[in-house]
């Protein structure tokens, strides 16, 4: 990142809302607020442009409190708690959900990651059959054939198309669109399949057997069947002979394959099309990361407990547990006596079951903005946006690690700070 | 008795960019609130159900139901969206399978005029 120092426009800034992490953003600062933003997208402009930094005071049981009677009650709920989650990291720096797991480690908890209502099935698949990945590097300067398979970047990931995919002219497309094919797949029409060359219209929870027929085209076999999946056959041998013929295709996916019926076992599919298409041309797959560290959460819970999500400290070791340890059941089942919840908001995300549990436990919030979550938390810290007026790394959907760099001054204490300082507080298993 | 027709669906939920425009602004705001509170259908299931652009309908599955206004879309027979959000909530289950991962898209639901 460059500042011009007449200006105050900061160059090169990267967006943390999204696994895109875009890095070539412009943002004019006056007066200690951000008053324009270039080259963003609608979400990522959002980011910039609606985060009020002024220095807030946290909160206890909906009283303003200074920083460190704030720590001591969130430090008193976790240690007095029998069975604490952990939950969220997301929308935070690695610095941060170091700390966290650090947290979780102390206090025997279950920490888990929005990673388990997003690409949790990702990480069960990829565990299960491997996933042949590559950068978005790769993608912008090689690939010749795109497959998006149920997502919709237009909404989620709005400049992954002009920025990394799609239209970008790279080494070997110097010809950008012209130079590539886009396939989307997806049960209805999006502002993703307008732009595609071709659409594949699945009918809803067909996915699997669509990538079934897709893996006996690619390996010769011969289909008895008129359609699969509402997908014509012959539109599946014509997809199957692009991707066998390809230079170098990619296969990007999201929450249409993980979010429904068959979840994992979608994804493992498809990662088993990409692995066998290796033996025709080079094929990659990258899963569509959502919020802008969501990939660093895996990344960091993984190296500290050796799982990338749903993990439960209880008896004093890691154990990995989706389905027993992930937040969802945790809460649905009143497995929590206390939650800390970091950089994510549960009350709004998760099923309605789930999401009221929360409001009978005592809850614990770190987020810059407000949310339905900080709304029923009875201790509440306003910390500050990594990115924004925070330093910190994030990493990419591709798995690289960007550093998040802030221009604003950094007043408000980060999530890196208060994690640490209710760690250094809580004594497990003692009522405070 | 009642007279109203009532049809099966597959509920899928996701993003929508008033969804995503409605979390910068705040999610107690009216702008997050509208942008969360509509079930988008067909026109020709709009039609079958005798419903109008942004007319109350009732949503139902197996873990709750709601009332929304429904929006015209361009979505194949049968299908409904809804986008992400405190409302859609209310008709997830909490069931993941083993995989932490609730059903949020591809669920049984019926439609009818509220």
């Amino acid at each position: 990142m460059t500042r011009t120092q007449e200006s105050n426009v900061f160059e090169n800034v990267v967006c943390s809302f999204c696994g895109c992490l875009c890095d070539d953003l412009a943002v004019e600062v006056d007066g200690g607020r951000i008053t324009r933003v270039r080259r963003a997208c609608a979400n990522g402009r959002g980011l910039f442009t609606h985060y009020d930094p002024s220095p807030r005071r946290p909160r206890v049981n909906g009283r303003e409190v200074d920083w460190d009677e704030a720590v001591a009650e969130a430090a008193r709920i976790l240690s007095a708690s029998d069975s604490p989650l952990i939950y969220g990291l997301s929308s935070t720096a690695t610095e941060a959900q170091r700390k966290a797991v650090e947290l979780a480690d102390r206090l025997g908890a279950m920490i888990d990651t929005t990673s388990s209502v997003c690409h949790g099935p990702t990480g069960l698949a990829m565990q299960a059959v491997g996933e042949p990945t590559c950068t978005l590097g790769e993608v912008r300067n090689r690939a010749d054939l795109l497959v998006f398979w149920g997502c919709n970047p237009a909404v989620s990931h709005i400049r992954h198309f002009s920025r990394y995919s799609v239209t970008p002219k790279g080494m070997l497309t110097p010809n950008g669109r012209r130079d590539r094919t886009l396939v989307v797949v997806d049960v209805r029409p999006t502002g993703s399949t307008k732009m595609a060359d071709l659409f594949l219209q699945v009918k809803p929870g067909s996915d699997f057997e669509v990538l079934t027929a897709l893996r006996a085209l690619v390996g010769g076999k011969e289909l008895d069947a008129e359609a699969v999946g509402g997908v014509p056959l012959s539109q599946l041998r014509d997809l199957a002979e692009r991707m066998k013929t390809c230079r170098f295709g990619v296969a990007f996916m999201g929450m249409g394959l993980t979010q429904t019926g068959g979840r994992d076992l979608n994804v493992s599919e498809l990662f088993t099309l990409v692995a066998e298409l290796n033996a025709h041309t080079r094929f990659t797959v990258i899963p569509m990361r959502g919020h802008g560290n969501v990939a660093g959460a895996d990344q960091v819970v993984t190296w500290q407990s050796g799982y990338p999500f749903a993990v439960s400290y209880s008896r004093g070791y890691p154990r990995y547990g989706p389905g027993e340890f992930s937040a969802v059941d945790v809460l649905a089942r009143g497995e929590a006596d206390a939650a800390l919840i970091v950089a994510s908001d549960p009350v709004a995300h998760f099923p309605k079951a789930a999401a009221q549990q929360l409001e009978r436990i005592p809850v614990i919030a770190l987020d810059p903005m407000p949310s339905l979550t900080t709304e029923v938390a009875q201790v509440v810290f306003p910390t500050a946006c990594y990115g924004v007026d925070a330093a910190g790394t994030a990493y990419r959907m591709d798995g690289v690690p960007i550093r998040l760099r802030p221009v604003l001054p950094s007043v408000r204490p980060t999530d890196e700070k208060v994690l640490g300082d209710i760690s250094a507080l809580v004594q497990p298993g003692m009522v405070m | 008795m009642s007279t109203s027709v009532s049809k099966c669906f597959t509920l899928i939920t996701g993003r929508t960019p008033e969804q995503g425009k409605g979390l910068h602004v705040g999610k107690d705001s009216d702008v997050y609130r509208e942008a969360t509170a509509a079930v988008m259908m067909g026109e020709g299931d709009m039609a079958h159900l005798g419903v109008k652009e942004g007319q109350i309908v009732r949503v139902r599955t197996a873990a709750g139901q709601v009332e929304v206004p429904v929006r015209a879309e361009s979505l194949p027979e049968g299908l409904l969206f809804m986008p992400m959000g405190p409302m859609a909530n209310v008709l997830i289950g909490t069931g993941t399978e083993g995989t932490g991962m609730p059903h949020f898209k591809g669920l049984e639901a019926e439609v009818e005029a509220a």
